[in-house]
Formats: C-alpha cells, structure tokens, sequence
C-alpha cells in the first residue's frame, strides 16, 4: 500500500463520515458540520495528489487548498448565519420540524 | 510504507469525525470536530504542506470551530429533548456505506493497475515566498475573487443574522413618532 | 586560573553561547540512538522551568508594582520584602480543594485548562531567544505562533461553557469576543515587519534587524511604520491576554472572576499560569518581530550576551503591561468592540500599506523623505478615526461638589 493510496483511503472514509453525518444528523449545526468535514476530505485529497504527484513544484495542490479553506470559511459564517434566521422563525434547529413553508 | 506517525495522524482525524457526527451533545460534537481537525493539520504538515497545516489549524479550529459553538449556544432550546438521528436514519447510513465502498474500490483498482507508479521522491520544500510568489503572479485573479467573496460573506452574514429589533433605520422611526 | 581567564574560555562569544555549547557537550555524552530525544528534551526543558519562574517573579512584580502606584504596600509578610509571595501563593494554589460543581460537564471541565496550558507553552517553540537559540526553526514560524495562539480561544469557551453557571458563560463569550476581535489588528500589525523582512520565520526576521549603522541598530521599531506597528500590537496583545483596561471578562470587580470563575485550586492556578505565559510569549513576539530580539540597542553593548538583551527587553515590557494596568481604567464591552474595529484595524491595514510606501520610497538625506511622506499618511487617519470615535462628551475640568 503506497502513501497515496493510503492518504486517498482515510480521505474518502473522512468523506463518508461526513456525508453519514450531513444526511442522518437531525441538528441544523451538525449538518454543516458534516458538509466542513467533507471539504475538509476533499483537501486531503488534493494535498496528498500534490505531494505525490507530477510536479509539486507548481503549488497548485496547495493554493487549491488554501482557496478551498477560504471558501469553506466563508460558507459556514453565511450557513450559520441563515441556521440563526431559520430558529428565530422555526423555533428549532431540528431539521425534521422545519417542513413548512408558511412565513 | 504507512509510518506509525501517518497512523496515528489518520486515526485521530477518523475518530474524531467520526466521534463528532455520532455524539448527543452539539458542543461534544463540536470538540470532537476539533480533535479531528488538529488530526487533519498534523496530516497536512506530514505531507509537508506546512502553510496549509497551520492554516488549517487557524481558520478551522480558531474560527470555524467557535463559529460553530456560538451558533449552537444562540440556538440552544433547553427544553426540547435531544434526539440524534432522523427517522431516515438507516438509509443515510446505507448511502454513506455505498459511497465508501464505491470511492475505495475506484482507488485499489487504480493502484492495482499501475502499481509503482507514484514515485517516492522527497517532500518538496515549499516556502512562504513561493506561495506569495504564485499567489500574485499565475493566481492573481483567483485572490482577488476570493477577497471580494470573503468581503461579501462578510457583510451577507452580519446582515442576514442581524435582529429586525436592532435595525438602526426602525429605531429612528419609531424615535421620531 | 589566571591563564584560563586569558585563553579566552570567559570571551564574549562563548558565555553568549553558553547554553548552546552547554547542549552540545551534553549530547556528546549520549549514546547515538538517543540524540535526537535527549536533543529534544535539552531544550524544552529548560524553557518549561525558566517561563514558569519568570511568572513566579512577575506576579510579585505586578502586586508590589501595583501597589506601589497605587500608594501602599504590597504584600511584604512572606520574606524578605514580601518576595517569597510567589511560593506562598503556590502552596495555596496547590493544597486547596479542588471544586467541580456537580453540574459541570467533567471531562471539558477538566481538560479546558489542559489545552490553555499546553497552547500557551506551544508558542515558545518559535521565538528566539538568544543567538542560535530557537528550539525550532520553522519556515512559517510566525504563522505558527499565530495559529496555537488561536486555540486558546477554544479552550476559554470550553472553561465557560463546562461549568454550567450564567456568570462563567456569559465570561466566556465575552472574552472570545473580545480574543476574535483583537486578533485580527494582532496579526495585521505583525505583517509589516513579515514584510520588511521578507520571511515569515522568527530567525531571519531577528537577522534582518541585528546590523548596525553607526552605532545604531536597524530595528524595525525606528521606522514610522515600525512605530505604528509596534504600538498596535502592544494593545492587541493587552487585549489578547484580557489584561486591563480590556479585562472586562474577568473583571474582579463586575463578573468575579469570569469564564474561571468555578474553578478552585489548582486548575485555577494552571488558568492564571496560562494567561501569563501567554502575556510573555506575545511580548516575546513583539520583541522578535520589532525590538530586535537579541540583538544589542547600541553597536558597542554586543559584548553583553544576546540572551541577556532579550530577558531584559522581555521585563521592560512587563513592566509597561504592569504600568498600564495600574494607570487606565477598563473600557466597557462595546467600547472595546468599537475601539478593535474602528480604529485599530484599519490603522492596522493603514500600517501594513505604508510599509509598501516605505519601501519604494526614495531615502533622501537621512531617509526624511521616506520619514515625512509616512508619517503624514499615518498621522492624518489616525487623528480622523480618533475625532470620529470621541463619544461628543466635552471633556471639562472636573469640578467637586461636596455636601452643605
């Protein structure tokens, strides 16, 4: 088992966690979490195709990731921000109870 | 060749996540995230991707993780009862298992086809200046988009969450009636 | 002994390198397997026992310091001068009993000063403290500093949050509050002199300031920007540590003792150990980043050893945090929030864009060209943001009213 095999195996076993934990949690929060994790298993990805792969001296694996963090970042303040507007009119953050769309 | 330290790296960044998406408590969940991130940079500085790694340490864990807890203290409903998992459940697991299988099957079947072809050369030596260097030279247009996205997430969010009760324009109506 | 005294053993050089040497003589004598192990603990050991003494010394400083502004005693029982106060207050910290209350989350309860602690002492490993006197050379070590000083703001919430009492949350939120904002000027005011430098590691930014014209040095402080800079992250750091005047979170007079307010003993004392080791790490920094490190003030005091320089510089701004904690009165929470966001971030972003200014700048005689041309362009925001921020109170002169 080759290092970049084994880095690609923990990465999609991070996305999988992720993707169980998006699609089961009920927590509006513990979703996005989920969603972070997932992104963060992407970077993994792209960080071990850089260190293993053709040409590392062209960094493009690693500003992949760090424009990828930005995003990531940017995404979970917007995301939090609408779960906060969502429970001041839902009065909860259990997804399951948020099924109308009455305003 | 997995050295005990990528072991160990890959299994606190697993069982952290893991830990973090099966927890009753939102706010255990979210220190188990932590851990699991702190996992993830110590795999990053493995790879020898020191800038992402301390990166990652501080916008995740220094911003992410506290943006995550706040949220979670502002919608805390004492007394709702907990419950974990959604009534859909074991299908969620199903397709998380299906993905697993299918994305692990995809990468030995790849590495069986071309066994050796990953070459082990030593990690390459990226500095600070070379990131700067390429940040404005080939990726110039990317950096800007991504200031003007942080810009407007920035203020998108601060007015999104923003009370209706604090709007300084509703104050002054009902000041001046 | 009269001729060991003239071989040299004693020359400047040598008691400058005095540790290095000592490290080096030590890991000749270990077996080859162990050298990188018995070369690691050479050198944190010493760090852990030499930060934590200079916190024993600093908070019997900062009692008879204080009290002494403040026009009394301070505590001058336990030994001479009051000075073995630091060991009393240890036995205390140490023998007293440990209280959890019951509702408190256990496991957060006891590891948030586990992670305070383990955090604050993570960011020594980049400064240098002396001449070859790093413990490592990180390529990107000020982003390191930066990114374990980061966690400590995880470690407050879950102080706050594990102990289930409104006092110690509502502490809690507004200490990371007031970390998140004041981190952001933190690490905007340290970019110039990354700039300047043109590295982010510790080591090549103390080099670039260890010359001398003249006799005097080039450090990064006697520049306009370095003056801005140095200033900025001197308050961001008072904030960063919840020092007064921003110490409205653990205010002992408003909130008792804010997000450590259930804790008892010695996890209590682990907190107190935590902040103030973090206090020394920025000033560190700040040394690092704009006094020079090691490096001598003048060209003709190099004869004194670079670790010297630096501990002194380390306690002259002690003493400043010491001073300014006994003089201004503490701000409230929103003037706090106001005062991060708008003035000292964009003086902050003012400073790192005068550098760029600085640098392509033609020098001029005695570089007054450079030194007119950046201090208008810094001076003239910073009166404008001040005017803006002043709360339309006229400040008259304070009149007495007494009782007829």
């Amino acid at each position: 088992m080759n290092p970049l095999e084994a880095c690609l195996l923990v990465s999609a076993l991070l996305f999988a966690v992720g993707l169980a934990g998006a699609l089961t949690r009920r927590n509006a929060i513990l979703v996005l979490i989920g969603i972070e994790l997932m992104l963060n298993a992407a970077n993994l990805n792209f960080i071990a195709f850089w260190r293993y792969g053709p040409h590392p001296e062209a960094l493009t694996g690693v500003l992949f990731t760090i424009f990828s963090i930005a995003v990531a970042a940017a995404e979970a303040a917007v995301g939090l921000a609408l779960i906060l507007v969502a429970y001041r009119h839902f009065r909860t953050t259990n997804l399951d109870r948020m099924n109308h769309l009455k305003g | 060749m997995m050295t005990a330290t990528f072991l160990i790296l890959a299994a606190i960044a697993v069982a952290g996540s893991a830990t973090a998406m099966s927890l009753r408590n939102a706010v255990h969940c979210v220190l188990a995230l932590t851990a699991g991130f702190l996992g993830l940079a110590g795999l990053y500085l493995y790879l020898g991707a020191q800038f992402v790694g301390l990166t990652q340490v501080m916008v995740y864990v220094g911003a992410v993780a506290i943006l995550a807890v706040f949220a979670i203290m502002m919608t805390h409903h004492p007394g709702e009862p907990e419950e974990r998992f959604s009534r859909l459940w074991l299908s969620g697991f199903i397709i998380a298992a299906a993905v697993f299988l299918t994305l692990a099957r995809a990468i030995t079947l790849a590495f069986v086809a071309s066994p050796a072809s990953t070459t082990q050369a030593a990690a390459p030596s990226v500095t600070a200046q070379q990131i700067g260097d390429t940040l404005l030279s080939r990726y110039v247009l990317p950096l800007e988009i991504i200031g003007l996205l942080l810009t407007a997430a920035l203020i998108g969010a601060v007015i999104i969450a923003m009370d209706p009760k604090d709007d300084p324009s509703h104050t002054e109506e009902e000041a001046t009636q | 002994m009269i001729a060991l005294m003239n071989s040299g053993a004693f020359s400047a050089e040598n008691l400058d390198q005095i540790f290095v040497l000592a490290k080096h003589a030590l890991l000749a004598r270990t077996p080859g397997m162990l050298q990188p192990l018995a070369s690691a603990i050479i050198s944190i050991v010493p760090l852990m026992i030499v930060f934590p003494l200079l916190f024993a010394i600093t908070t019997i400083l900062e009692r008879k310091g204080l009290g002494r502004m403040q026009n009394r005693y301070g505590p001058n029982r336990v030994g001479p001068f009051g000075l073995l106060q630091p060991a009393a207050d240890g036995i205390k910290a140490l023998i007293k009993e440990d209280v959890v209350p019951a509702a408190a989350d256990q496991l957060v309860h006891f590891f948030a000063p586990v992670v305070f602690v383990a955090a604050a002492f993570l960011g020594y490993s980049v400064l240098p403290i002396g001449r070859n006197m790093v413990l490592v050379n990180l390529n990107a070590g000020v982003l390191f500093f930066f990114a374990v000083g980061s966690v400590v703001e995880l470690s407050v919430f879950m102080a706050g949050w594990s102990s289930r009492s409104k006092y110690s949350l509502l502490g809690a939120m507004r200490a990371i509050a007031q970390m998140i904002s004041y981190e952001v000027p933190l690490v905007l005011a340290a970019v110039p002199a990354i700039m300047a430098a043109g590295s982010l590691s510790t080591v090549d930014i103390v080099e670039a300031q260890a010359g001398y014209t003249g006799i005097f040095p080039h450090w990064f402080l006697f520049t306009p920007w370095g003056i801005v800079g140095f200033g900025l992250f001197l308050i961001a750091a008072t904030a960063e540590s919840n020092r007064s005047p921003f110490d409205l979170p653990e205010g002992e007079s408003e909130i008792i003792a804010g997000y450590f307010i259930e804790y008892s003993g010695f996890k209590f004392a682990l907190f107190f150990l935590a902040e103030y080791l973090g206090m020394f790490a920025t000033s560190a920094l700040g040394i690092t980043l704009f006094l020079g490190g090691w490096s001598a003030p003048l060209s003709f005091l190099s004869f004194i050893p670079s670790w010297i320089w630096f501990f002194t510089k380390l306690l002259a701004l002690i003493f400043f945090f010491i001073w300014i904690r006994g003089t201004l009165p503490r701000l409230r929470m929103d003037q706090l929030m106001g005062f991060a966001w708008k003035f000292i971030l964009p003086m902050a972003l003012l400073n790192v864009f005068v550098t760029g200014l600085w640098r392509f700048l033609p020098a001029g005689p005695l570089n007054s060209i450079r030194w007119a041309v950046c201090a208008a362009v810094l001076a003239a925001p910073c009166i404008v943001l001040s005017q803006s921020l002043k709360q339309k109170k006229k400040l008259l002169l304070r009149t007495y009213h007494f009782a007829e």
